[in-house]
Parts: structure tokens; sequence; C-alpha cells
């Protein structure tokens, strides 16, 4: 993967930095590195975000490659429901004669 | 020069990562960017924290009481065994990143030899300092690459610090009465085998970064016998003032 090596402004591109913590969870945002091609952000995400022995696994993925939602979005692309119960498995009655574990 | 050969090859192993170390920790701050300032620090670290291992072996086979922190601050320039490659000043980024690489790439089979000592301490120190050696060849290595086969300024300055630099690597495949001496107890590999493994790294690595080896003759060094460059006296001022001034300070 190659990126244009540097913005408008002589900036190198970001990279989004996801670490794997040992015992098989799954990988989690650490942060961000900023890297002209993928073999030096992956090596700089090692150098910030994994010195400690905090992960086993990394990835890196150019920002400009996520699509976020927008905060504008918090209402009605967020809103939980909290009013429709029957979206929670708690809203249904075990039938008799199902074993309960 | 007759303290035992095992004493001199722990100061040459030592002093070769305790110099380059603090050569590359003048970059601490002043880093290209905050990623490759941390980058750059990490490697120092893990050279100085080999330094001390190798020293602190080096004291305890003296066996005259001095530590790693009594070899590194209290002896003199002509006491220091480093090859005077990594005493030069750091340069710029070009000049930093080659000599970190073609240290890395020489240390790369040394370093494996020496796991397989018949001292199991130096097999064990010369084993996390290989494991260790392995990220800074990579890192190393690629930024060459990167230099290399950039822009016209990058390649040139790269191609400048080749130039200066490699006269120096001869150092490298210096053999004397030390490596004669532990060639078999320590398991050192033959200059032929240490410059086979060398100049196929650097090969790899010089053509993907359209890089030439210059010609010529070598430099005749004698950092191993405690000859070094008007640079080495100058660092170490700078590296021991504190220790000398405060005697047995503590904090």
């Amino acid at each position: 993967m190659t990126a244009k090596p540097t913005d408008d402004v002589g900036q190198w591109p970001l990279w989004e930095v996801f670490t794997q913590p040992p015992g098989g969870k799954p990988h989690e945002h650490a942060g961000s590195v900023h890297a002209p091609d993928a073999e030096i952000a992956l090596q700089n995400a090692r150098d910030v975000y994994t010195r400690r022995g905090e992960a086993v696994s990394l990835w890196v993925v150019q920002s400009t490659a996520i699509v976020a939602s927008a905060p504008g979005d918090d209402g009605p692309f967020f809103d939980p429901g909290n009013d429709k119960p029957y979206r929670h498995p708690q809203f249904y009655k075990t039938p008799r004669g199902v074993k309960v574990f | 020069m007759t303290s035992p050969p095992l004493f001199e090859l722990l100061l040459r192993l030592g002093d070769d990562r305790l110099v380059l170390g603090h050569r590359n920790s003048e970059w601490c701050g002043h880093g290209p960017i905050l990623e490759e300032d941390i980058a750059l620090t990490n490697v120092s670290l893990d050279l100085i924290g080999q330094a001390q291992l190798f020293l602190d072996l080096a004291g305890a086979v003296e066996g005259k009481g001095r530590d790693a922190d009594a070899l590194a601050y209290w002896r003199d320039e002509t006491g220091f065994r480093n090859l005077q490659l990594v005493e030069l000043p750091p340069g710029d980024f070009a000049f930093t990143m080659l000599r970190q690489f073609l240290f890395s790439a020489w240390s790369h089979g040394y370093l494996a030899g020496l796991t397989e000592a018949e001292n199991e301490d130096l097999a064990g120190i010369a084993a996390k300092a290989a494991k260790e050696n392995r990220y800074h060849l990579r890192h190393a290595a690629e930024w060459v690459i990167r230099l290399g086969d950039g822009t016209e300024e990058s390649h040139g300055r790269v191609e400048a610090a080749l130039a200066e630099l490699w006269p120096w690597t001869a150092e490298f495949f210096h053999v004397d009465r030390v490596d004669e001496a532990l060639a078999k107890s320590c398991h050192l590999p033959s200059v032929e085998t240490q410059r086979a493994d060398f100049e196929k790294i650097v090969n790899e690595v010089f053509g993907r970064a359209r890089l030439t080896a210059p010609e010529g003759p070598g430099r005749m060094a004698g950092g191993r016998r405690g000859r070094h460059t008007e640079h080495l006296g100058h660092m170490l001022a700078e590296m021991q003032i504190v220790a000398r001034s405060h005697p047995g300070a503590t904090w």
C-alpha cells in the first residue's frame, strides 16, 4: 500500500493504529502516527505504542480509509431504543420446559 | 596490553554499543518527526542497555570490583575499545541511519556466533542483543532504502554519508590476538564468514537503495587498541562530566 508522500503542508499522511493485546482479544484503537508508507507506519506504531509489551499484533490503516459517522448523528443514529423494550432479550419470558442455565 | 582476552572482548562489545547509543541519543528532541525521534531514542536505549550488560560482565570477569558505571564513566579515551566508526559525530539523518545500518548488518552475524559461546552469561546477553539488533537492522535498512531511492536530495545525502562511512567499515574485519584466542570458546565467526554475512545484507539493501559500495582501501583504524579519532574525547567529556563532578552521587 502506498500513500501520497506528503500532504499540502508537507506533513506525512496519518495512519490509525490498532493493537491486539495478548490472549486473543480483539484489536483496539491505540492512536495514530504519521508515516510516508505502510512499512514505516508499522514501525512507527511499534515504537510509539508497543514498546512495553502491550501488543501481540498490530494493524495500521490510513486515516482517510476510515468512514466515520458524524458527531451530529448521535441522536437519530444511536438512539438506544429504550422505549422499545422488545429490542432487548429480557422482554421475552422463557417458555415453560426450557431449561435456564 | 596484557589484559585477558575475554575482558578485552567484553569491553569491545560494550564500548561499541555505549558509544553508538550515546551518538544516536544526541538526536533525542531533534528527530525529523516525533515518531522517528521516539524510534531513534528506543534504539539508543537498547544499545545502552546492551552496553550495561556487557560491561557489567566485563567487570565481573576482571574481578577488580568495577561495574558498568565504573567502566563507562571512569575510563579515559585510551581505555575505550570501540570501533572508530561509532564515535564519529552523528552528522545528518542519512549519516546516522546509514551508520546504524552498517553496524547492525555486521553485528547480525557476529552476535549470532556469540549466542553459542561457552560462557553462558555472554551467550545470554548476545541472544538478547541479537534479538534487538534484528529490529535495529530492519528499521535502519528501510530508511536507507527510502533515502537512497527517494528524492535527489535524500539520495545525495545518503551517498555522501556512504562515501565517508565506508572506509571505516574495514575495522569490522580486523582480527587480532583477542579474536584468535577466543575464536573457539566464544564461537566467533571467521573473518570470511563475517564478511560474507555483511555483504549479503548490504548488497540486498544497497540494490534497493540504488547505492554502490565504494571501491578502495579501508582506513587503518586502531579503536580496538585504544586509538581514537579526535571526536571520542569530546564525546566522553560530555558523557562523563556529571559522574566525575559528583562521585558516588545518588538520586
